[in-house]
């Protein structure tokens, strides 16, 4: 029992991480129907950011995630406006293989300027907690707690405020929305560049967790996440956060029973299978094909 | 008067089996070293990867990022099948049968893909192949039986100039005759309008499932030459990255296109050698090509189009012949 909740605590910590990866590819899929394939890279790269912060200036652990939040940001946006935005209006094969191609470039031009895995430094120091026979440390408690104030915070924005509103209209009628006087590029920049920021607080904290950064974080890390905003339904928020914390809990669950090679495999044979079952995944609505 | 295409009919032909016995006595003239003969390898191998991946991404308009997935089983079935199963029979006999069977346990594993493919469509599809991909790789890093992660070593080195070349035109010759026949016209139809395919009668079902394990079959053929040209193989050589490779070729030719898929695989295979001394950055510059063809000219070099030579003869000019 003790050790089932042990891992429930790991579980939370590896969800809570991939919740906020997921939660980038989710929001650009609500408004662009898009899938964004170099927000992984995006979130490798604010792990790298961190890192190369932190090699110039030592700074607190706060501040060091507001600026990478604001550089994965901007990335984001860049990315979106020389990219994406002039195939806006082309065949969605073409988005898709541009976005697969923009990933490609980011995580192979940062394999070209680090090859090797780095460490990374403590930014905080690190307590542990006995609660009740139970383990848990300072590092997990900010990383869940981090984690579920950027999603409550996400949350307001979608659904309390004008811009939210407004990402609700895009995604429900891209054509209309601008007839209404609603700026849609800007709000889909902002949009990237909100998802983007969620990406590299991620890759900070992932980071933070597993004290190891390398330019493959971003397929073995942020495609995970991929597979759990697609479990609970892509383009859907609280399916995203449902999908990762589900993901979170199975590789926990596999790694603690199998050896870990098999990670990859059950994680994506689930998403197979609830793929076969449920093809919108599990909160994702059916959206009707085009006549 | 002879109609010009009755001179066309014999000529194809007359210069494909020229070209056979060129491929075959090429090694022995000594006119190309070991290298070019590599080269020219894989741009036969790169060429029949491209022309099946072309079939499910150009003529049937779906997104499939899982070929590297198809070749990797082709290419470990017929491993097994040389190394560990018979490694002492006449590679003559052998051989094509390794290849055929690498060939036929990837189109095996289409049939799932295609069946999957029934229902979704467009991302979902593309996630899908993408999942079969990962799963592949992952459940080959997972078999003590073949290396596990550390792959498969003393492959023997059975693809010769001749072998990749008679497969490389017999995926050309199946997969034209496919796409240019009534029923492969329907796979085209899928592409433009599933709904509307489907009310004039394509069976949409069944061309799909067609394509799909068309497009596998050569995969895992490629795979086949390709382990056994290396001499060695492991699950992380058909990564996303080999994927990829292969969406470069398709839409740097051209997508719908048979000459777009021949050009494609050469130029991004000869591009691919003249960058190998860029080490790591050469995986940013395909990549980054990529994206500017996307940008700038999504179609391809010759997307939806092909040269004269290589389409059939047209139903009309055999009737002519025949009056």
């Amino acid at each position: 029992m003790k050790y089932l909740a042990q891992q429930a605590i790991n579980a939370l910590q590896l969800g809570s991480i991939y919740a906020l990866i997921a939660l980038g590819y989710s929001m650009v899929y609500g408004v662009l129907t898009m899938i964004n394939f170099a927000h992984g890279d995006v979130f490798m790269l604010g792990a790298f950011f961190c890192l190369l912060l932190i090699a110039i200036v030592p700074v607190p652990f706060w501040l060091a995630l507001i600026v990478v939040m604001g550089a994965t940001a901007l990335l984001g946006t860049l990315i979106e406006r020389f990219a994406y935005r002039p195939l806006r209006n082309a065949p969605r094969v073409s988005a898709i293989i541009t976005a697969l191609g923009c990933g490609l470039v980011i995580q192979n031009t940062t394999l070209g300027i680090s090859p090797y895995a780095r460490p990374m430094p403590h930014l905080l120091d690190n307590t542990t907690f006995q609660l009740g026979g139970l383990t848990i440390t300072t590092l997990q408690m900010i990383i869940i707690g981090v984690s579920v104030a950027l999603m409550v915070a996400l949350d307001f924005l979608i659904r309390k405020t004008s811009f939210g509103m407004a990402m609700r209209a895009i995604s429900s009628d891209r054509a209309t929305v601008p007839l209404l006087g609603i700026p849609a590029n800007r709000v889909i920049a902002v949009t990237f560049a909100l998802g983007a920021a969620l990406g590299g607080a991620a890759g900070l904290l992932y980071g933070m967790a597993y004290p190891v950064v390398s330019a493959a974080m971003g397929i073995s890390v942020g495609w995970k996440a991929f597979v759990a905003a697609v479990i609970g339904g892509i383009g859907n928020m609280r399916g995203a956060v449902l999908g990762a914390f589900l993901l979170g809990g199975v590789e926990v669950m596999t790694v603690a029973v199998l050896p870990s090679t098999y990670r990859d495999l059950i994680s994506y044979s689930l998403l197979l299978l609830i793929l076969v079952f449920k093809p919108h995944g599990l909160l994702g609505k059916p959206t009707l094909q085009k006549a | 008067m002879k109609s010009i295409g009755e001179k066309r009919r014999h000529l194809p032909p007359a210069l494909l089996i020229v070209g056979l016995v060129a491929s075959a006595a090429l090694p022995s003239t000594g006119l190309v070293n070991d290298y070019l003969q590599f080269v020219l390898m894989s741009v036969a191998i790169n060429a029949i990867l491209c022309v099946s991946l072309n079939l499910v991404n150009g003529w049937m308009g779906e997104f499939s990022v899982g070929h590297a997935g198809f070749m990797a089983l082709g290419a470990y079935a017929s491993a097994i099948l040389t190394v560990k199963l018979f490694p002492s029979a006449p590679p003559f006999l052998l051989f094509p049968a390794a290849v055929l069977i690498g060939g036929a346990v990837a189109g095996l594993a289409g049939i799932p893909v295609g069946i999957l493919s029934f229902k979704t469509r467009g991302d979902y599809l593309a996630i899908i192949t993408l999942a079969f991909l990962m799963i592949v790789k992952s459940g080959l890093e997972n078999i003590p039986y073949t290396g596990g992660p550390r792959g498969m070593l003393g492959i023997p080195r059975l693809t010769t100039v001749a072998w990749a070349y008679f497969w490389c035109v017999a995926a050309f010759w199946v997969i034209r005759n496919l796409v240019y026949s009534k029923y492969g016209r329907g796979i085209a139809a899928i592409r433009e309008d599933e709904i509307a395919a489907e009310a004039m009668g394509v069976p949409t079902r069944s061309a799909k499932l067609v394509a799909f394990v068309t497009s596998s079959f050569f995969a895992g053929v490629a795979g086949a030459l390709f382990a056994h040209q290396l001499q060695f193989i492991n699950p992380s050589s058909f990564d996303i990255l080999k994927s990829t490779e292969i969406l470069v070729m398709v839409y740097l030719g051209g997508v719908a296109s048979l000459g777009g898929s021949l050009l494609g695989a050469g130029v991004v295979t000869i591009l691919t050698q003249c960058l190998q001394p860029l080490g790591t950055w050469r995986m940013v510059v395909l990549p980054a090509l990529l994206v500017l063809l996307m940008l700038f000219r999504p179609g391809g070099i010759m997307g939806y189009r092909d040269w004269n030579w290589l389409k059939p003869l047209l139903k009309k000019s055999r009737e002519e012949k025949a009056r």
